[in-house]
C-alpha cells in the first residue's frame, strides 16, 4: 500500500463490497426512519400521513415498554453470565487430555447446529411441558409437583433454552484461547508455588480476558435480537416479552407499522448504549 | 543450601526410555552446566529435579531430603525459562512479586527485594512496564529478577539465551556469571552451546541419548576427554578425528588432534594437504585443508597473519604430546 497509484487502486477494488453494505443497512433504515415518523396502518386506511413525533410518544408512554427492555436486559445479561461462566468450566474441561476427545468436542459443539425454532420446541414440549416434559417426570419422581417452565418462570426457561444454544460458541472461543496459553507460563507459575485455584485466577484467567471480550460482543449482538425462541415458547406472555417482540406485536399484530418502526428506531438506540458501555468496559481488552 | 543428589533418576515416555538409570551429585554453590545435542535428555532431566515431569524410578533428594515426590513449588528451586515464560498481563513489578506473593511474603519485604533485584538486573526504570515492552535482555532479566526473590537453594535455568541475538547472548552469560558469584548459589544450566557451557561452568555433565558420557571441570573435559564423544564435543572449532593407517601408528583406533595443536608451514611438516576454505577472524585463522590421505578435511588453527589462500599446498605439523587416542569403543587409552 506504499504508492498513490497501489492505494487508489485498493480503494476502487474495495468499493464494490463497502457500497453493497452500505446499501444493505441504509436502505432498511432509511425506511424505518421514514415510516416512523407517519401514521400508516394497512388494513385501515393505509398511509394517514405524516404523524411527527406522536408514534414515538406512544411506543415510550405505552405501559408495555419498560417492562420489555427489562425483560430483553435481564435475557441478555443472563444467557451471558451462564455461557461465560459454563463456558470456562466447559472449556477447561475439555482442554484435559481424554479418552474420544474429538467425538466428545463435536457433541458439545451440536447444540449450536440446532436451528433456535427447533430447539425452543423440543425444549418446551420434550422438557419443560407441566404434565410430559422430562422435568415433569423428575420432579414428580422425587414426590414434588411440577413446574410450570413457561408461565411460572418464562423468562428462566427462555434464558435456560437461549443459553444452551450459545454454551457451545462461548466454549469453543474459551477453548480455543485456552490451547494458545504457552504452558511454560503455567509451568513457571506452579514453580512460583501458585496452587491451581491461583493459577487460574493470575494466569489463565487474564490470558481469556480478550477471548471472553469477543464472546460478550458477539453475543450481545445477537442475544438483543432473539425473537424465535420467544415466539414459539411463550408467545411473549408472561413478562417475556421483549423489545423486539414488542415491535414485531406492533407491527404485524396490531398492524401499525409506524408505531412498530418507532419502536424500530429504539431498539437501534438501546444495541448502541449497550454496544458503548460493552466497548467502554471490555474494549480496552482488545489493545493489549 | 542447595546441593541435589540424583540417584538412579530414570525417565520413560511411553516405552521409549528418555533417560536410564543415572547417577549424580551436584554440590551446594556449584554453577553445573548440562551440555549436549538436541534431544539428548538434558532439557528432561532439568525438569525432573525441577519436579514439572515424574521420575519413572529412582529418587532424588535435595540438602539430603528426599523430594522425588515433592511438587515444584516445595522444593525451594526456582527456573528460568527459554521463552521467559513471563505473564504477559503483569507490570515488571508484578512478574517478579508474584511468587513472592504465592508464598505469602508481607508488601514491605515483597518491596525490598524488589527494588534490590531490579537494581541488580538494571530494571529499575522498567519495573512498571509489561513484557511486551521489553527487548529479549530485559525480559531474560526479569526471568531472572522472578527467580532471585524466592532466594531458592538452587537456579534452574532451560537454555536461557538461545532466544539472544549473538552479542546480548554475550552479555548475559557474562552477568549470570558475575551472579553466581555473587550469589554464591547452585545453578544448573542446560545448554546446547558449548562455548556457554566452557566459559560459566564450574562443572559441565556432558549428556547423550540420556547417558551421561562425563563430568568434569570445562579443563578436564578439554584436556582428557574420556571418549570420542566428548571430545569431538567439547571444543571448538571440533577436534580433528584420524582413523586408519594414522592411528594404527600410535596403537589405537582412533586418535584426535585438536585444530590449535597443529602447526602450518610452506614445507617440512609431518602431513601435507591442500588448503579448502580459509577462515580469517582477524586474531585467529581456520584453514580447512583437505586432500591429506588422512580425513576429508583436518581443520587448523593458525594466528591470524598467517595468509595462505585456497589452493595452496602446505605441510602440517602436529604436536604429538597432545594427540588423544582412543580404542575401537571411542574410549579414552590412558
Amino acid at each position: 500500500m506504499a504508492t498513490q497509484h497501489s492505494r487508489s487502486a485498493a480503494r476502487l477494488m474495495m468499493a464494490p463490497a463497502v457500497i453493497l453494505l452500505l446499501g444493505w443497512m441504509l436502505v432498511p433504515l432509511t425506511m424505518t426512519l421514514y415510516f416512523s415518523f407517519k401514521k400508516y396502518l394497512p388494513l385501515r386506511g393505509g398511509d394517514l400521513g405524516w404523524a411527527g413525533f406522536d408514534n414515538y410518544v406512544r411506543f415510550v408512554t405505552s405501559s408495555a415498554f419498560w417492562p420489555s427492555v427489562q425483560a430483553t436486559l435481564v435475557i441478555v445479561g443472563g444467557v451471558l453470565l451462564i455461557t461465560v461462566a459454563l463456558g470456562i468450566v466447559l472449556a477447561l474441561l475439555l482442554d484435559q487430555p481424554m479418552w474420544g476427545q474429538g467425538v466428545v468436542r463435536i457433541l458439545v459443539i451440536a447444540p449450536f447446529f440446532v436451528m433456535p425454532t427447533v430447539s425452543a420446541l423440543v425444549w418446551k414440549n420434550m422438557f419443560m411441558d407441566p404434565v410430559n416434559g422430562l422435568f415433569a417426570h423428575l420432579w414428580a419422581f422425587f414426590g414434588a409437583q411440577p413446574i410450570e417452565w413457561l408461565s411460572q418462570a418464562s423468562l428462566a426457561s427462555i434464558i435456560l433454552i437461549v443459553s444452551w444454544q450459545w454454551l457451545p460458541f462461548a466454549t469453543l472461543i474459551l477453548l480455543t484461547a485456552i490451547q494458545s496459553l504457552d504452558s511454560e507460563q503455567l509451568e513457571a507459575s506452579e514453580m512460583d508455588g501458585a496452587p491451581p485455584l491461583s493459577r487460574f485466577m493470575w494466569i489463565i484467567l487474564p490470558h481469556l480476558a480478550r477471548a471472553i471480550t469477543i464472546v460478550v460482543l458477539i453475543q450481545t449482538i445477537f442475544l438483543l435480537s432473539i425473537f424465535a425462541e420467544i415466539f414459539v415458547t411463550t408467545g411473549g406472555a408472561f413478562g417475556s416479552r421483549t423489545l423486539t417482540y414488542l415491535i414485531y406485536q406492533r407491527v404485524l399484530e396490531s398492524l401499525n407499522v409506524g408505531l412498530g418502526s418507532a419502536g424500530g428506531i429504539y431498539a437501534v438506540i438501546l444495541a448502541n448504549i449497550i454496544a458503548i458501555f460493552l466497548m467502554r468496559i471490555v474494549g480496552k481488552n482488545l489493545d493489549a | 543450601m542447595g546441593q541435589i543428589t540424583l540417584q538412579k533418576v530414570s525417565k520413560k515416555f511411553g516405552n521409549a526410555e528418555v533417560i536410564p538409570p543415572l547417577d549424580l551429585t551436584i554440590e551446594d554453590g556449584e554453577f553445573t552446566v548440562f551440555v549436549g545435542p538436541s534431544g539428548c535428555g538434558k532439557s528432561t532431566l532439568l525438569r525432573l529435579i525441577a519436579g514439572l515431569e515424574d521420575i519413572t524410578s529412582g529418587s532424588i533428594l535435595i540438602d539430603g531430603t528426599d523430594a522425588t515426590d515433592q511438587p515444584p513449588a516445595k522444593r525451594g528451586l526456582a527456573m528460568v525459562f527459554q521463552s521467559y515464560a513471563l505473564y504477559p498481563h503483569m507490570t515488571v513489578r508484578k512478574n517478579i512479586a508474584f511468587p513472592m506473593r504465592m508464598a505469602g511474603i508481607d508488601q514491605a519485604e515483597q518491596d525490598r527485594r524488589i527494588e534490590q533485584a531490579a537494581a541488580a538486573l538494571n530494571l529499575t526504570d522498567y519495573l512498571d512496564r509489561r513484557p511486551g515492552q521489553l527487548s529479549g535482555g530485559q525480559r531474560q532479566r526479569v526471568a531472572i529478577g522472578r527467580a532471585i526473590v524466592r532466594e531458592p537453594s538452587a537456579f534452574l535455568f532451560d537454555e536461557p539465551l538461545s532466544n539472544l541475538d549473538a552479542a546480548l547472548r554475550v552479555g548475559m552469560r557474562l552477568e549470570i556469571g558475575e551472579l553466581h558469584k555473587r550469589l554464591r548459589t547452585t545453578m544448573i544450566y542446560v545448554t546446547h552451546d558449548q562455548v556457554e557451557a566452557m566459559t560459566m561452568a564450574d562443572k559441565i555433565v556432558v549428556l547423550r541419548a540420556g547417558v551421561i558420557e562425563q563430568v568434569g571441570t570445562p579443563l578436564e573435559l578439554y584436556r582428557t576427554p574420556r571418549n570420542t564423544f566428548v571430545a569431538g564435543f567439547i571444543g571448538s572449532p571440533k577436534m580433528n578425528l584420524l582413523e586408519g593407517e594414522e592411528a594404527s601408528r600410535h596403537d589405537a583406533h582412533t586418535v584426535g588432534i585438536r585444530p590449535e595443536h597443529i602447526d602450518v608451514a610452506e614445507e617440512g611438516g609431518l602431513w601435507s594437504g591442500r588448503v579448502g576454505v580459509a577462515e580469517h577472524l582477524g586474531s585467529d585463522t581456520f584453514f580447512h585443508v583437505h586432500e591429506t590421505g588422512l580425513a576429508e578435511t583436518i581443520t587448523v588453527r593458525a594466528p591470524g597473519e598467517v595468509n595462505f589462500r585456497h589452493g595452496d599446498r602446505i605441510t602440517l605439523s602436529p604436536r604429538l604430546e597432545q594427540l588423544h587416542r582412543f580404542d575401537r569403543d571411542g574410549a579414552r587409552i590412558a
